[in-house]
């Protein structure tokens, strides 16, 4: 009797923890969260995790051997050729990123402060370009950067040039600018709404305490618009770390980036351990390098006051 | 130097496509004086304040502050300061760099920086604050950080765009106090637009009734409020009785009028008036009629009953029906000698002083 008084005596008071733990605000907005969340967990952590935990293998031609072992991160880290692509793909995407922001932000400022009555037109001008496949506009860079292709006639036309160049296309720069083409608009919107948020008489009070144009703009735009910049910036820079189709169709050989020889590593070098290996570093460099991004931007938007 | 002209507008006029914003505004502010222009929204005010500070450009006429014509000179390079009615406060600066944000330009050194800055808090009573962030700021607050950043700069004129409607009553009232000191004490020259009648007369030294892009009237507050112009003025200054009378005669600056209850009547010609009308409106405010209690005699006075009351704490308001008006008098009696006792329907008797009757061009 006893201990059948005692188990009801437990089942209640589990009952009692139950009830609060449900009713409690944390535990109500965890459910409210969870289809999502899991939805999220599924698409986006597992295979995430299954990557990281490959990198810890081995692989032995078909089989792979799951015993816990850090060679792959030995190899990646000490060969010279990842250390060269990765170095590279970071140049490239850093180098992107920046000129993809100079680039949208005047179109961004325009539209803003100049657009009138058309601003939804003109965003919707901006996204033209996304109605073709990403593939077809790589290829259309071929088409203006190669050997008979648009820039080489033109420059051979005004007699800037006697013979075609062949230094357009096949390389870094014929990278950088294909992938600053195709990421423009994605940096065009994270500005433009920065820019919208901007209340336009805190320019008129720069202006009325004695700033011209370009030093309210530097002192009072262009600091509240840095969130903007910054997103903007990551929202450019995180993807093309990773981008194998434009090097592999305009970059060459020396136009090669991380991306490539990870697919070669899961393909072709039949080798997924080591590919995982150079995909949890590839990850790692990039969130190290965003982070430093926003804290650089963010000082020096505190510099600046 | 009293009466130095400060600021002079000469016939501008600002217009939007075929709509008039403002039309032929013509008007001197005076050196160190506290002039509002007060109007109905859409009267045009802001925009002639905003075309004072350089943010619009008239379409016609001329600006000049301190002597100097300010045709194509932008708000950056003119002597005047704004308080806006946002109060357009730097959200990424905090208190001391937001006062600081004109003075920059200036190079004046950090000490010197310093010490102006110091001394702008100081005269908005916001002292020790200078750390704070503009976010972390009350209504208040932010409007006497607006006003710090405007007054650092020591302009010659200090514009201020409805500064105080953004603040609940008692906060206003106490501003009002303190803007008006504060103009006494630093000596700057305040154009002040606001649409509140009781502001305008508070504050000012002079006030512009402005009505659709006109200057209807510009007088010390007690003329405006006394001897308005037209009834519109008249009506946008606080309750006032209107009667329909008859002129009689006009005669220079002179008219004299007619009506059932305070028979001939010689007062003032309004300006502009038109000696050709034959009826016009007299006018007399609620609290220029008083109650005449018992047998208490007044030198000029008239009969009538009460219609209805209504108690306001410190006022009651009469409604009297008058033989030969067509329509009610509004009388309000301080209710320090009991007013409130006073029931409808009893026949009261109001004295006047034949001055506060005033006529009105229509």
């Amino acid at each position: 009797m006893t201990a059948a008084a005692e188990r009801s005596g437990a089942a209640s008071a589990h009952r009692i923890r139950r009830g609060t733990l449900l009713r409690s605000e944390q535990a109500q907005g965890i459910a409210l969260i969870s289809p999502t969340f899991l939805y999220a967990l599924i698409l986006l952590v597992a295979p995430v995790l299954v990557v990281i935990a490959h990198s810890f293998w081995t692989q032995d031609f078909l089989t792979i051997d799951r015993t816990f072992t850090l060679e792959q991160y030995r190899i990646a880290l000490t060969e010279p050729i990842y250390r060269d692509l990765l170095a590279r793909s970071l140049y490239i995407s850093l180098t992107v990123s920046i000129l993809t922001v100079f680039l949208a932000y005047p179109i961004a400022y325009y539209i803003s402060f100049h657009g009138g009555a058309h601003k939804s037109l003109w965003l919707f001008v901006i996204t033209i370009p996304f109605w073709t496949s990403y593939l077809l506009r790589v290829m259309s860079w071929k088409v203006i950067l190669g050997y008979n292709g648009v820039l080489n006639s033109g420059l051979m036309g005004l007699g800037i040039i006697d013979e075609p160049s062949t230094s357009f296309l096949y390389n870094t720069n014929a990278v950088i600018i294909t992938l600053t083409h195709a990421w423009a608009a994605f940096a065009v919107l994270p500005i433009f709404v920065s820019l919208e948020k901007v209340d336009r008489t805190l320019l008129e009070a720069a202006k009325d305490l004695g700033d011209g144009p370009i030093r309210s703009f530097l002192r009072v735009t262009l600091p509240l618009t840095l969130p903007g910049v910054i997103s903007a910036l990551l929202i450019v820079m995180i993807p093309t770390v990773g981008d194998y189709v434009t090097p592999k169709l305009v970059g060459g050989k020396d136009g090669v980036m991380i991306a490539t020889a990870i697919e070669t590593q899961f393909k072709r070098g039949a080798n997924w351990p080591l590919g995982a290996a150079l995909s949890v570093i590839t990850m790692t460099v990039v969130t190290v390098m965003a982070a430093s991004i926003v804290f650089v931007i963010r000082q020096a938007g505190r510099r600046v006051r | 130097m009293p009466d130095r002209p400060m600021i002079q507008i000469a016939g501008v006029s600002k217009a939007y496509g075929s709509f008039k914003a403002l039309d032929d505004a013509t008007l001197t502010i005076r050196e160190g004086e506290f002039f509002s222009l007060l109007g109905p929204s859409g009267c045009g005010k802001t925009t002639l304040l905003r075309m004072i500070a350089g943010f619009d450009t008239p379409t016609e006429g001329t600006i000049a502050i301190d002597g100097q014509p300010m045709d194509g000179i932008p708000a950056n390079r003119r002597p005047t300061n704004m308080v806006f009615q946002s109060y357009a406060i730097f959200p990424h600066l905090n208190v001391d760099q937001n006062v600081a944000y004109g003075l920059k330009r200036l190079k004046l050194g950090a000490a010197e920086e310093r010490r102006r800055v110091d001394e702008a808090l100081a005269q908005v009573s916001l002292s020790g604050l200078g750390k704070r962030g503009a976010t972390e700021l009350s209504g208040g607050q932010r409007q006497r950080v607006a006003l710090a950043r405007a007054l650092v700069m020591r302009p010659k004129v200090l514009l201020l765009d409805e500064p105080l409607s953004a603040l609940d009553k008692k906060l206003r009232e106490q501003m009002q106090v303190e803007l008006r000191r504060l103009q006494q004490a630093v000596g700057i020259t305040f154009v002040l637009v606001t649409h509140d009648q009781y502001e305008a007369l508070g504050m000012s030294d002079r006030i512009a009734v402005m009505f659709g892009g006109r200057i209807a009237q510009v007088a010390a507050p007690s003329q405006i409020y006394q001897r308005p112009v037209n009834r519109q003025v008249a009506d946008f200054l606080g309750g006032m009785n209107f009667i329909r009378a008859n002129v009689v005669e006009t005669n220079g600056t002179a008219i004299t009028v007619e009506t059932a209850g305070f028979g001939r009547v010689k007062t003032e010609k309004p300006s502009g008036f038109n000696d050709e009308t034959r009826e016009t409106t007299l006018g007399i405010r609620p609290e220029r009629l008083r109650v005449l209690w018992d047998d208490a005699k007044a030198k000029h006075e008239i009969a009538g009953t009460i219609v209805d009351r209504h108690y306001f704490g410190e006022i009651t308001h009469f409604i009297v029906d008058v033989p030969g008006f067509e329509k009610t008098l509004s009388v309000s009696e301080s209710n320090n000698f009991g007013a409130d006792d006073l029931p409808v329907g009893a026949p009261v008797r109001l004295g006047y002083d034949p001055d506060a009757l005033v006529a009105l061009a229509d």
